[in-house]
């Protein structure tokens, strides 16, 4: 515990997003503790997020009908609820990474010295 | 797409509120999975069991509330109010039945009705064909009929040589077909059994797109010059009735005009063919048409019986197709004149030009005729609805009183506005839904009884009514629009206003709040005063149709029609020849003349207001001559006298009358008028031009007979010209035999059976009674005077409703008034004109408003009046008188309630 990592906070939307991403990149079905596993590994724990705050983001998802949900049997015989993309929600991802990159930009734009 | 993502997502959410106790517990059980699993991550790192698990829940987070959260994300907070306003709404209206009774059904009627009609016009009008893109579907006509001369079965349309020029030269279609329609006779004998048959071209069912259901449907190839006889294509409808369904009718024989025919298909259910309000039984080939048919129209460049159609280029407009079909024209016109056209003829018919007009409609004859009546039906049935819907706003806003204190009280405990105005139109919402789905099956039966009404006649209206989405879609509107009609003005209402105030007032035991009491009241007299004036409109109006058709049935037609049996027989199987037509004729005719009863009969080959023919007609040897086409009708001995048309001069035709004896003629008065200024005509002698079955000939007239209607009740009499039938030419081996009677027509009926059969049991024939039939052409007009009184009595009733409603109401406010002039000595009558005297200022408020409306309704409505004017002061002031008379008895019930007033109980209680 030597090195501090500093925990970042999201901007407003962005779990959406990353969540849409994880199960994008995974093929297969995933349940949300490993969702949130996957988004720290990945972000070399810099996108350390409440984990709890997952399960609204994933609520919101399925209204919309991005994501489904379905129980299965986990890796270690518990019973479980696995995520996947719906075509919908594939579609999706586009758009939203579009939007993220626009607010991204314009943050950028105002940060980085001209 | 937007409206689709939003509905699955309002499924989803009712999917959800309906399983909300299970999602808890499946939300627990996945957050209790996850701490375990991130419980097991930290122990493996090297925690202490306890340790683990309190870590896990920290970088959890709360879990009740991400519990709430979630389920917050679901927006079922919206959906459970919006469910107890629902649970309240229909507590409520099931607690005062009577007023839920009389709103769901007044709604139920209204919303019926209108879909009901809306039904007829989407059938009649607004759908397109069943068929593969109908949009690219254009109709080949000629521009004008002018230069057409010969025999039509339909108009417009062509001959069959022109149809083949256009098939083999134009260049605008990716496919062009032709249709045309007629009827054969499915007895072998005695009472005809009609069939409706359908002649196409071999790319017809291509081209439209349209599979077999059963078998195969033709191709180019069964329709080619001397096809013999064919294979036969039977409708789906003509299978199941005539063949149960049964799939092996591929191959069977049916025999017509006695000639069998394999049947090799059948069309698919739901197709009709290309008239919208018509359907078929049986298609053949156009080239088959000369085996069915007595003589051939298929070489016949004079019968014009096809209609020509065609599916457009890819990226050809209709101008462009009309252009091209401008430009092959006169080539084209040139190669098909038949070389004994009538000579006058030739010059227009060489002019004629083809044109391109869209057809993804279909055509229909029907259409044009009942167009303009069925969308006044929807306007009259809408305004019934609209003072249905004003009724209902009347009775909420009443109810709205009633309820003050709740609503006052729910307002000071911290409802908000909005929410209250959403509770009172969800229940006005319940009362539309229930309204409109109860309305959306009468629709169902409604639509099937117009069609049946108009089915009357020898025709009948064949329309596909099955429920669709668009006529669900229009109840469903009409349903939401009526709510905010009679729903949004008494919310709002209801809900402005001063809780305190009204508690106030309500807490002491009196009616509450006099100003705003005042205001609300003021808005009811005023929706009376508008059902009212919309009531007299509609009122007026029916009573201007049925005048209108009262006018017409006993409009002086000039003869008789009543006991007189139209008898059709055809004798074409037993393959006479054409020079013995004339004398089996005689023969039949007297064998008719001896059945029992029969008063008289004579042959006619057209029928008043039955049929038509028409050729210029001019004088023999006038200087300036006058040529104009003229009715013709071709009629043997003693017809005059059957139809009691009166002779004024000359004589009847004859036996003298024969094909060798000179031609003789009788013609009308209007012919003199025209012709003659007036003479008598008996000596002239006219001409009549050539046509296709005959030259120019000359007539000597020997008579002259009564004006009598032609074509149509409406017409004025115009000049007709009589020809003896047994000179007639181009009759074949049929005719139309007028019999009086003094028997009922059953009998005769039978006798006429028993005595054709008598002589030989091919003979076919078919029955008609006169009087029917011409009643069968007003069907327009009665259909309009029957619907539009129907929807009368019901705007009265409604408006009956409305005056009852506000002056009992008035009476209950009024009654400590009411006690202070009994106890001052008002009498029982002075009580009763205080009362009816309110309901006497609403009907001329309402006539006033009304009166201008009834006019404008009326303007409308002019093209389809008989001799009315639009303005008929006639109709106006007996609605106005009708309207008193119904609002005074509605107003005698309260009135009589305030006459029983006790002064000293309604003093008391103030």
């Amino acid at each position: 515990m030597g090195r501090e990592t500093k925990k970042t906070e999201l901007l407003p939307g962005t779990l959406e997003m990353l969540i849409l991403k994880t199960l994008e990149r995974n093929a297969e079905p995933m349940h949300g503790y490993g969702i949130a596993r996957y988004i720290k590994q990945i972000s070399n724990d810099v996108l350390q997020v409440e984990e709890g705050s997952l399960y609204p983001g994933l609520q919101r998802l399925a209204v919309k009908g991005w994501v489904k949900s379905e129980w299965g049997p986990s890796e270690n015989n518990r019973r479980a609820r696995y995520y996947k993309l719906t075509p919908a929600g594939r579609k999706q991802i586009k758009q939203e990474v579009a939007d993220f990159e626009r607010v991204l930009e314009a943050i950028l734009r105002v940060v980085q010295p001209t | 797409m937007l409206v689709m993502d939003r509905l699955s997502q309002l499924w989803r959410r009712l999917l959800f509120y309906a399983r909300r106790d299970r999602f808890d517990r499946e939300l627990e059980e996945e957050m209790r999975f996850h701490l375990e699993m991130k419980a097991r991550e930290n122990a493996e790192a090297g925690m202490g069991p306890l340790e683990a698990s309190y870590a896990a829940k920290r970088q959890f987070g709360n879990q009740t509330l991400l519990r709430e959260v979630s389920r917050d994300m679901w927006g079922v907070r919206s959906i459970e109010t919006l469910f107890q306003d629902v649970r309240y709404g229909a507590r409520l209206l099931l607690k005062n039945k009577s007023f839920t009774a009389v709103a769901v059904l007044s709604l139920a009627l209204g919303i019926g009705a209108n879909t009901a009609i809306f039904q007829l016009l989407d059938a009649l009008l607004l759908r397109s064909l069943p068929i593969k893109a109908p949009r690219e579907l254009a109709e080949v006509r000629l521009a004008d009929m002018k230069g057409a001369r010969g025999g039509f079965s339909r108009s417009p349309s062509v001959t069959n040589l022109i149809w083949e020029r256009i098939r083999e030269r134009q260049q605008a279609f990716s496919g062009v077909f032709a249709w045309g329609t007629s009827s054969v006779n499915l007895a072998p004998g005695g009472e005809e059994r009609p069939a409706r048959l359908l002649y196409v071209s071999g790319d017809f069912f291509n081209t439209l797109g349209v599979n077999a259901a059963l078998g195969r449907l033709f191709t180019t190839t069964d329709d080619q010059r001397g096809c013999g006889a064919p294979g036969l294509i039977i409708n789906h409808g003509f299978w199941q009735r005539e063949y149960g369904g049964e799939a092996n009718v591929i191959g069977r024989k049916l025999t017509l005009a006695n000639h069998p025919f394999e049947i090799i298909g059948v069309t698919p259910a739901g197709f009709f063919g290309m008239e919208v309000g018509s359907s078929f039984d049986l298609a053949l080939p156009i080239c088959a048409n000369g085996l069915v048919k007595g003589h051939n129209m298929f070489d016949s460049g004079l019968m014009w019986w096809l209609t020509v159609m065609g599916r457009l280029n890819p990226g050809w407009s209709l101008e462009q197709a009309t252009a091209h079909l401008q430009a092959i024209s006169p080539n084209l016109f040139e190669a098909t004149l038949p070389a004994n056209y009538p000579p006058d003829g030739v010059n227009d018919y060489l002019k004629s030009e083809l044109g391109a007009i869209p057809a993804g409609s279909g055509v229909s004859g029907w259409r044009d005729y009942y167009e303009q009546p069925l969308w006044m039906l929807l306007a009259i049935a809408g305004s019934v609805l609209l003072v249905a819907c004003v009724n209902l706003a009347n009775l909420l806003l009443a109810r709205a009183n009633a309820r003050e204190l709740e609503i006052a009280v729910r307002q000071a405990l911290g409802a908000s506005r909005a929410r209250l105005v959403r509770q009172l139109l969800v229940e006005s919402l319940l009362l539309a839904a229930v309204g409109a789905a109860l309305g959306a099956g009468l629709a169902q039966a409604l639509s099937r009884l117009l069609v049946a009404f108009l089915s009357a006649s020898a025709a009948p209206i064949f329309l596909d009514l099955a429920p669709n989405w668009r006529a669900l879609g229009f109840a469903a509107s009409l349903a939401v629009l009526t709510c905010l009609l009679f729903g949004l003005a008494p919310a709002i209402r209801a809900t402005r206003m001063d809780p305190g105030a009204a508690m106030k007032a309500g807490g002491s035991g009196m009616t509450p709040g006099r100003a705003s009491l005042h205001h609300r009241f003021s808005l009811r007299r005023a929706l009376v005063v508008a059902q009212v004036a919309l009531s007299l409109a509609l009122v007026a109006g029916a009573l201007l149709f049925s005048r209108s058709l009262g006018k017409l049935m006993t409009v002086d037609m000039g003869f008789r029609p009543e006991g007189v049996l139209i008898t059709t027989v055809s004798f074409q199987s037993l393959n006479l020849p054409p020079d013995r037509h004339p004398a089996f004729k005689d023969e039949l005719l007297d064998r008719l003349r001896a059945v029992p009863g029969v008063e008289s009969a004579a042959i006619a080959y057209e029928i008043p207001l039955g049929g038509w023919g028409s050729s210029n007609v001019w004088m023999d040897g006038q200087e300036a001559r006058l040529v104009r086409s003229t009715n013709l009708s071709r009629a043997g001995s003693d017809y005059f006298k059957t139809l009691k048309i009166s002779m004024l001069a000359g004589r009847e035709f004859d036996a003298r009358d024969t094909p060798g004896a000179p031609n003789v003629a009788i013609v009308n008065q209007a012919f003199a008028r025209v012709f003659l200024n007036g003479e008598n005509p008996v000596g002239h002698r006219l001409w009549i031009e050539a046509t296709h079955i005959s030259p120019v000939t000359r007539y000597e007239i020997v008579g002259q007979v009564r004006d009598t209607k032609y074509g149509d009740l409406r017409e004025e009499f115009a000049p007709i010209a009589y020809i003896a039938a047994a000179q007639a030419s181009g009759v074949g081996p049929r005719g139309n035999f007028m019999i009086r009677s003094r028997l009922p027509q059953a009998e005769t009926v039978a006798a006429v059976k028993r005595v054709l059969d008598g002589i030989n049991p091919a003979i076919t024939v078919s029955f008609q009674g006169f009087k029917p039939m011409i009643e069968a052409t007003v069907l327009r007009e009665r259909l309009m005077a029957t619907l539009s009184g129907f929807f009368g009595l019901l705007a009265l009733l409604l408006a009956c409703v409305g005056i009852y409603g506000i002056l009992s109401y008035s009476v209950a406010s009024r009654i400590h008034e009411i006690g202070v002039r009994m106890a001052l000595g008002a009498g029982r009558r002075d009580v009763l004109w205080l009362i009816l005297r309110e309901a006497f200022w609403l009907v001329i408020a309402g006539v006033v408003v009304g009166a201008p409306m009834a006019f404008a309704g009326a303007r409308l409505a002019s093209t389809i009046l008989f001799g009315l004017t639009p303005a008929d002061p006639f109709s106006l002031l007996f609605a106005a008188l009708l309207m008193f008379v119904v609002a005074m008895i509605a107003g005698y019930l309260p009135a009589r309630r305030a006459t029983r007033v006790d002064p000293i109980v309604a003093l008391r209680c103030w």
